[in-house]
């Protein structure tokens, strides 16, 4: 098996996505609220990962900027839950060794009096491994 | 009614208000809410991989903490409950799941998800019953005009959170005409305020929270109300002219007079 196809059938089994469910109508995106801030958008993450084209998606910052609203798993009429499939192309990233995208290091300076503890560990649980 | 109760870690300390006037809000309803004696963080993000277990353990062991004392989890924080309510889901549907942490748990009796969670404003409407809420209201909220914020985790993905329409939820707009306000209806109830964005791309939440406040305020609305710390957060610093941002417990509990007692 190539490695691609290795790391395919891995995100696949992590996330419980089938990309092949996808009729490509573009809910998914139409409805991100990051739409705007990502390179690659939820549906092309489906796309992408059933072509194998994994690689471009593993160096995007689109893998940082899911906020995991789930409005694309609420409005796929195909319930593909195109987060999911996200979620686990970001975690065959942050699985591997030292590709933490956030690091408990760089914390400190970004707290301030106001900010909750839920968004510390929310971020920290997102980015890191 | 006696229910166990799940704070979190937000309520013990940023928005221990949040926890606060819930407590004294129950107390004038009659509802008794019992804190857990022990508890853990639940991550405050659902661990969404197929095997992610150990992420899952702090809330199984709440879950089956409330199993064992006989009482539905009441649940106050967005996060935690879309947590918990979701990997209650999991011990109940997933077989690979339910294995592996009964055999990592090893508890006396196999936990299977039987535990029911309840957010406080699901135990509002089902159990107090908004009817009955507003008959004991004795300082109405007449005349402000409050847009519902639900945000992302209260509703989504609804085949699991079940709390309401995922696309047209009426809960929070219900409390509020029961508090004796008006809702204001405003497109973006439910969308995303950034989340855990806020801390590594403030600027990223800030254009959430200048969407959802413009339009909030722009049908007319004077305040916003929300059940998540985080959402609070967001809103109140990464929007442009923010308007007041209360948490509903709080305004619950000055319409029932007692925002004030001592806690």
């Amino acid at each position: 098996m190539s490695d691609t196809k290795r790391l395919k059938e891995q995100i696949l089994a992590i996330s419980g996505v089938n990309p092949r469910k996808c009729m490509k109508c573009g809910k998914c995106s139409g409805a991100c609220p990051a739409y705007d801030e990502m390179e690659y958008h939820p549906h092309q993450f489906v796309a992408m990962v059933e072509d194998g084209r994994i690689d471009q998606l593993l160096a995007s910052d689109s893998l940082w900027m899911c906020l995991s609203c789930f409005a694309c798993v609420e409005r796929c009429p195909r319930q593909v839950e195109p987060a999911h499939l996200i979620e686990g192309v970001r975690l065959a990233l942050i699985r591997q060794q030292n590709q933490n995208h956030l690091h408990a290091e760089d914390i400190p300076p970004k707290l301030n009096d106001a900010l909750p503890q839920q968004a510390i560990v929310s971020a920290y649980r997102k980015y890191s491994k | 009614m006696t229910y166990s109760y799940y704070p979190g870690c937000t309520l013990k300390n940023k928005a221990r208000e949040l926890d606060d006037y819930a407590r004294r809000a129950a107390a004038k309803l009659g509802v008794t809410m019992e804190e857990l004696p022990e508890w853990q963080c639940c991550g405050g993000v659902y661990p969404i991989a197929k095997d992610e277990i150990a992420t899952k353990l702090s809330s199984v062991r709440a879950l089956m903490a409330a199993r064992d004392a006989g009482q539905d989890l009441l649940t106050l924080c967005s996060a935690c409950h879309h947590v918990l309510k979701r990997v209650n889901h999991d011990l109940q549907t997933d077989e690979a799941v339910q294995t592996k942490v009964n055999n990592y748990l090893a508890p006396e009796q196999p936990y299977t998800g039987e535990t029911k969670v309840i957010h406080y404003l699901e135990m509002l409407r089902d159990v107090v019953g908004f009817e009955n809420l507003k008959k004991q209201v004795v300082n109405p909220l007449k005349g402000m005009k409050i847009a519902p914020y639900y945000g992302c985790l209260l509703l989504r993905p609804s085949a699991v959170l079940a709390m309401d329409d995922p696309e047209n939820p009426a809960i929070m707009e219900d409390f509020i005409k029961a508090i004796g306000a008006t809702p204001v209806a405003y497109p973006y109830r439910n969308e995303c305020c950034g989340g855990y964005v806020a801390m590594e791309a403030p600027e990223y939440a800030c254009k959430r929270c200048n969407a959802i406040n413009a339009s909030a305020a722009s049908f007319g609305a004077e305040a916003i109300i929300t059940a998540c710390p985080l959402c609070m957060y967001n809103l109140r610093q990464n929007a442009a002219d923010p308007l007041p941002v209360y948490y509903f417990t709080q305004l619950l509990a000055r319409a029932l007079g007692v925002e004030e007692d001592e806690a």
